[in-house]
């Protein structure tokens, strides 16, 4: 019996696009559902009740939520090929710590960086700044997260990529400047079809933000 | 890479739920290791050696490698050392029971009332309730969320029989209704019950009196950096 796979996702969403690499690496067909945040579809609602967010992924009816738990699913179901976690359980160990502390640390920084004003602004483009650099130090001289294969941990990072145009913009800052290795790493990572066809154009992801900060009431 | 039967230390602290889970991970694998108190307000060369990116605890070293961030720990001791599975080993299963612990993770925060105060100590009082509600539909008569024996959703939540009653009693907040939550009430009981949860829970007064001291200190914004809790 083939597998049916559904993805609930919301385009800008750099979690969604996690789950979109995942299943590209692995070369899984599935459906793409654009789900309208502003009116949540019935099978959203009842595929994650707990917390009516987006990506859910379906694998012949049944809901994996949260971005990284899908992926790790992926990876270990369609485990025939391109491989996203290391066999070796300290490697893996390692490997999880860090897209854990993307994951505590990616979403609130960007945010900060692209809403606040004054003061507040520099302080939050500064502690973004720090947390690249703590990755471009984790990264070091290897071509990716893992070493010489991309895995679990470039998945959980790169798709924040497609909005450092956004928070480049918002905060007045150049990210490539301040994290040149960083850039480099994303650029290798966005040659691989799976990531280049995962992400959206970033032009376009700015304009939605500039819309999502005009609805909220800030300039 | 780390061996089975390699030297296993654990960083810890005697009032941390986080190192607790692991603790009795290690329980559950029979697994013989050195325990090392840490001291958070005033932290040693060792932890800042072995953590230096959270510089908390738990921390495991395995032969001599450190693994931080309590679930990873366990995952990790779950594939080092595979007898006693603590996670399910069916995929979907699993990615359920992580779905679970992350959730606790994000939701549960109920010890921020120790130094909330009115509105904000409400809703955290509430999201505390409402994740209690939603766990007391998961257990659908189970005796634990593992089955019949206790499994990963079980370790994680095991700061609730512990921990929860001396938060409330120094919040003066009141969070765990027995007759709200019959089942999760069935399940705290089956749970302290178990000889090695029992005989490893931190004296419930000594919990009261360092939450006293955490509480002092992370309502005056002059101390509030730094004090762990």
């Amino acid at each position: 019996m083939a597998d049916k796979v559904i993805l609930l996702d919301f385009w800008p969403s750099m979690f969604g696009m996690r789950v979109r690499i995942a299943l590209a690496e692995k070369g899984v067909e599935y459906e793409f559902r654009e789900e309208d945040l502003f009116n949540k579809s019935p099978l959203l609602l009842k595929m994650n009740p707990v917390h009516k967010k987006i990506p859910v992924l379906i694998h012949n009816g049944k809901p994996v939520c949260e971005s990284l738990i899908a992926v790790q699913y992926i990876d270990e179901v369609w485990n025939d090929k391109a491989p996203l976690l290391p066999s070796d359980p300290y490697r893996k160990a390692h490997a999880r710590f860090w897209a854990d502390y993307v994951d505590k640390k990616m979403y609130d920084l960007g945010k900060n960086v692209s809403t606040k004003k004054g003061e507040e602004q520099e302080a939050a483009n500064k502690e973004f700044i720090e947390c690249l650099k703590l990755f471009e130090g984790e990264l070091g001289d290897k071509t990716y997260f893992g070493g010489e294969t991309f895995g679990f941990c470039d998945v959980a990072l790169i798709t924040f990529y497609s909005w450092f145009k956004t928070f480049e913009m918002c905060g007045n800052f150049s990210i490539e400047a301040e994290c040149p290795k960083l850039i480099a790493w994303a650029k290798r990572c966005m040659e691989k079809e799976s990531v280049a066809k995962s992400l959206p154009d970033r032009h376009k992801l700015y304009d939605f933000a500039l819309q999502v900060k005009k609805m909220n009431g800030i300039e | 890479m780390a061996e089975e039967g390699q030297e296993v230390k654990l960083l810890g602290s005697w009032y941390s739920p986080f190192v607790f889970r692991v603790r009795w991970a290690l329980k559950l694998k029979g697994i013989q290791y050195e325990y090392i108190e840490q001291d958070l307000n005033n932290k040693s060369s060792l932890l800042l050696h072995y953590n230096p990116i959270n510089k908390k605890v738990p921390v495991m070293i395995h032969g001599g490698k450190p693994i931080a961030e309590s679930l990873v720990i366990i995952e990790y001791m779950d594939e080092t050392w595979k007898h006693n599975p603590i996670l399910p080993v069916d995929p979907y299963q699993k990615a359920m029971a992580r779905f679970w612990a992350k959730f606790i993770e994000e939701k549960f925060t109920v010890a921020r009332t120790l130094i909330l105060d009115g509105e904000q100590q409400k809703k955290e009082v509430k999201q505390a309730r409402d994740v209690l509600e939603i766990l007391e539909g998961e257990l659908k008569g189970k005796r634990f969320f593992g089955g019949d024996t206790i499994g990963f959703l079980d370790i994680v939540l095991g700061r609730i029989p512990g921990w929860l009653g001396a938060i409330e009693e120094v919040a003066c907040i009141k969070v765990f209704d027995p007759i709200e939550y019959p089942r999760m009430k069935k399940w705290m009981d089956s749970f302290s019950e178990l000889p090695m949860i029992k005989e490893s829970l931190p004296p419930r007064n000594n919990l009261v009196q360092h939450f006293h001291k955490f509480r002092q200190h992370g309502r005056d914004p002059t101390t509030r950096t730094g004090f762990h809790y």
